[in-house]
């Protein structure tokens, strides 16, 4: 059967241009009443023992382990990112008990009497956060469902490409066109005598949080089974009636996640508030007053701070404190998402 | 006819809140575009700085951005895809790849001033990389390396079973399989993600704000342990932190930082429609 | 002569016993017919005869299985050479995402073949014996993916064959057809047993009648009775395989 090749163990060693003449056998052939024929020649030969050899498994091996091995750097640079924050974070415990950090008043790292009080910051970030979803929620949940139910094909496409590409703006480029053109359209509008406040950040903000919104939403609305639009369509409901009473309902599990992963993307974001919100570290009492946010502090004092100082120290409590509230947002958002998939089915 | 009236009312407001997002997204590119157009020259992309960056070029913010970019890729690619394909198809699945996951994907979502952190701590003061593209680029790699390794195992994972499964019982070996069957067909949804998160890292401006970028360093980078500028930071400090600076400049330099991060999201968008037709 | 031969398999999913004491002999240069309800384990069992069972985890099988002389379950066995010697079909047709040429050159580029020559006679030879050449020979460059769904059955099957296998398994390959598609298969079915040993699991009764020399019946995991096709569908020596032919469950 193997007649034409020569063995060696497993390999091949091809033997070409017929020794033998190829047998020759005519196919019967159901539609082409053919001309086809097998030409029996073996290309192939497969020895016969199947055992394995280590030099065929050899490059087997080695690939395996270097994916391994890229696995397992990428877990350990991950599991590197929370430690090392918690190991450099968790000293400045040493000098300033969480309590007071937490919920001190006061953020005065610099002064004689260094103060760390991180309140004012978290409320510029809370504030900055609640303006940005309050704008961002309605607008990119009513984008969703226009895009989603509403647009013809056409404006959809192009919809989603502006609304992706808007996603891709640097936070920076956001920022600067908050210092020239919106900080003025709010001093402006407001009568303020500053236009570097936190509305100018929740503004911009939105706007980074409204891709995340959209498109969650947009997936969650558009994955649902065209059954539900039919059968609600046949029982002669409206359009209208379907989107909010069938599709909306049963699409709220992927909206609110959407809204939750945009909250946190809110809450992270760092270039845009710290060039447009003022920056004064006090509790903020409206919207129209200058703040500052965690992350804008991290990112304008890490470069003034002495290294291992407390201050230092402080500003990776501050990254851990932020992490902490993205992760808790970003878990939650995850398991309304899975439960919600889980649901479909 | 009052049902008819109302229907029309809420499309309308719907028309109007996709309107809110896109105009204003449209304009601010318009706008950005039409005020700095004009700076736009060879001479601009090519010098250095002079009068403490308010006449001449952005080269060297342009070098470092591209610098970093190229540094972060190098990295995030191979950790990224590789960690992907360790994933999905050697891991045994479990608790523990069950743990992994949750873990990238809440890293996905972690503020990127927090991976600046992280940078400063680890490459910059712990390995003692100093403030260096090193440092920068791997910091923007950890940043990035979550999303490419999500965006990889949402496209290895899209390969049916059954192409797996014709391959081996064909005689092919398991990396065989994954080099010749799945990751062809994974190309295109690995590709696009992976130029979407760096595109994304050649806009950040926190992580190297505290692991790389100069303020005003008028010359090249010598090698992968000097301090670059960075467009990113070279726009926010002519925005912020220098008085009298031109707004020529600024928008100038605004609108090659939007062209770098549109070239990237242009090859992306190509990519994902050319697939989309030809899976048609 | 036995190509294939079982001695008391047995099979287990987790806690699930999926396949219970299979002793049995695969002819070569015929085809054998394995048939049963659903969920019977004649899928489980095809898939154990190349190791595909490897791929599933919580597998745990004992028991031997020869493939002429050797036990394909021992420890030291290299599933690639086993692959290479038996190769597979499966339900649905599931071309790669390539040219025609390029599937079914597929498996020998793996093997290691690169020469130009040697992978256009191989191509050619294959599809003429899946007799598909006919029909693919002038776009060879095409995507397989615009093929109809019998001739992207028949291309698998040349891409299986394209390894010279010696023994052809199919999991139900016409599952997925319409019935001119099916029965030109089953004629190819007849023209490939001259040269390879073929097992097919088959859904239908009137296939296995039709194309198979051998015919096995399962039941909950256990060979009730396996004979020549045409003793098992006159004269079945057991009951619950009467029953089954007969049609009065399944």
């Amino acid at each position: 059967m193997k007649e034409q090749s020569v063995t060696t163990g497993n390999r091949l060693v091809v033997s070409r241009g017929h020794a033998n003449p190829p047998k020759q056998e005519p196919l019967q052939n159901a539609t082409n009443e053919s001309t086809d024929t097998i030409t029996n020649s073996r290309s192939f030969a497969h020895g016969k023992n199947l055992k394995s050899k280590f030099t065929n498994r050899l490059s087997e091996f080695i690939i395996e382990k270097i994916i391994f091995i890229l696995g397992m750097t990428s877990i350990v640079i991950l599991a590197l990112i929370f430690i090392f924050l918690i190991s450099s974070g968790f000293s400045v415990f040493k000098d300033v008990p969480l309590i007071d950090f937490l919920t001190g008043r006061f953020w005065y790292p610099n002064s004689v009497n260094p103060q760390f009080g991180i309140l004012p910051l978290i409320l510029g970030s809370l504030w900055v956060t609640a303006g940005a979803i309050l704008i961002s929620v309605p607008i990119g949940v009513g984008c969703a469902i226009f895009i989603a139910e509403v647009a013809p094909p056409k404006t959809r496409t192009s919809l989603k490409v502006v609304i992706e590409f808007l996603s891709a703006i640097p936070s920076v480029v956001l920022g600067f066109i908050g210092i020239m053109v919106l900080s003025n359209w709010v001093r402006l509008s407001f009568d303020l005598s500053s236009g570097f406040t936190l509305l100018t950040g929740s503004i911009l903000v939105a706007f980074m949080a409204m891709p995340t919104i959209i498109s969650i939403s947009d997936d969650a609305i558009s994955s649902l089974p065209k059954e539900y639009r039919e059968a609600s369509l046949a029982l002669g409901a409206t359009r209208l009636e379907t989107i909010f009473h069938v599709l909306v309902p049963a699409a709220s599990s992927g909206i609110v996640a959407g809204v939750m992963l945009g909250i946190g993307r809110a809450i992270g974001e760092t270039m845009t508030v710290m060039m447009v919100t003022g920056n004064a570290a006090r509790i903020p009492t409206s919207l129209l007053q200058s703040g500052r946010t965690m992350t804008a502090t991290i990112a304008a004092e890490m470069g003034d701070t002495v290294r291992q100082s407390t201050h230092y120290h402080s500003l990776f409590a501050i990254g851990i404190v932020l992490l902490i509230m993205t992760s808790c947002i970003n878990l939650v958002a995850d398991y309304v998402l899975r439960r919600a998939q889980k649901g479909d089915r | 006819m009052k049902k008819e009236q109302r229907e029309k009312l809420v499309f309308s407001l719907l028309t109007l809140t996709a309107a809110l997002v896109v105009i204003p997204t449209l304009l601010m590119i318009g706008y950005i575009i039409f005020r700095g157009i004009g700076t736009i020259s060879w001479e601009f992309l090519s010098a250095m700085p002079r009068k403490g960056m308010r006449e001449g070029g952005i080269f060297p913010a342009i070098v470092g951005t591209v610098s970093l970019v190229l540094g972060t890729m190098i990295v995030a690619l191979p950790l990224g895809v590789g960690s992907a394909i360790y994933l999905t198809e050697y891991a045994k699945q479990g608790f523990l790849t069950r743990t992994i996951r949750l873990a990238i994907l809440n890293l996905a979502g972690v503020p990127s001033v927090v991976y600046g952190l992280f940078g400063l701590g680890l490459f910059v003061l712990f390995l003692g990389f100093g403030s260096s593209i090193l440092a920068g680029a791997l910091t923007l790699a950890c940043l990035v390396l979550p999303v490419v390794i999500t965006a990889s195992e949402e496209a290895l994972k899209s390969v049916d079973f059954s192409y797996r499964q014709a391959s081996l019982a064909l005689g092919a070996t398991k990396w065989q399989t994954i080099r010749h069957v799945v990751l062809p067909h994974a190309a295109p949804g690995i590709v696009t993600g992976a130029i979407l998160a760096i595109g994304r890292a050649a806009g950040e401006t926190a992580p190297i704000l505290l692991t790389v970028a100069a303020f005003f360093l008028p010359r090249l980078p010598q090698s992968i342990f000097d301090q670059v500028m960075a467009l990113p930071y070279h726009l926010y400090i002519i925005s912020t932190q220098v008085p009298g600076m031109p707004e020529s400049i600024k928008y100038g330099t605004a609108l090659v930082l939007l062209g770098i991060v549109s070239i990237f999201f242009a090859i992306a968008t190509a990519i994902r429609i050319r697939f989309k037709m030809a899976n048609r | 002569m036995s190509k294939i031969s079982v001695k008391d398999l047995n099979l287990h999913y987790g806690s699930f016993h999926a396949l219970k004491n299979i002793n049995l002999d695969i002819c070569e240069r015929e085809v054998t017919a394995l048939i049963g309800p659903s969920g019977c384990g004649k899928s489980t069992f095809i898939r154990s005869l190349n190791r595909m069972n490897d791929l599933i985890d919580g597998v745990k099988i004992d028991g031997e299985m020869f493939l002429e002389d050797q036990d394909i379950y021992q420890p030291d066995v290299d599933v690639v050479s086993l692959r290479r010697r038996v190769g597979m079909v499966f339900q649905s047709p599931n071309p790669f995402r390539k040219s025609i040429y390029e599937n079914v050159a597929y498996g020998p580029r793996r093997y290691g073949i690169k020469s130009r020559n040697q992978l256009d006679e191989i191509v050619e030879r294959s599809l003429r014996e899946a007799a598909l050449w006919e029909e693919v020979k002038d776009r060879l460059k095409s995507s397989a993916l615009g093929l109809s769904g019998g001739q992207q059955q028949r291309l698998c099957i040349a891409r299986a064959l394209a390894m010279e296998p010696e023994v052809l398994l199919m999991d139900e390959p016409t599952s997925a057809l319409d019935p001119i598609a099916t029965s030109r298969i089953e004629e190819l079915i007849d023209q490939l047993k001259k040269e390879y040993t073929i097992v097919i699991v088959t859904h239908s009764m009137q296939q296995a009648a039709r194309i198979s020399d051998k015919t096995v019946f399962f039941l909950m995991g256990e060979v009730i009775e396996a004979d020549d096709t045409q003793v098992i569908f006159t004269s079945p020596r057991d009951q619950r395989t009467e029953d089954y032919v007969t049609g009065r469950f399944g």
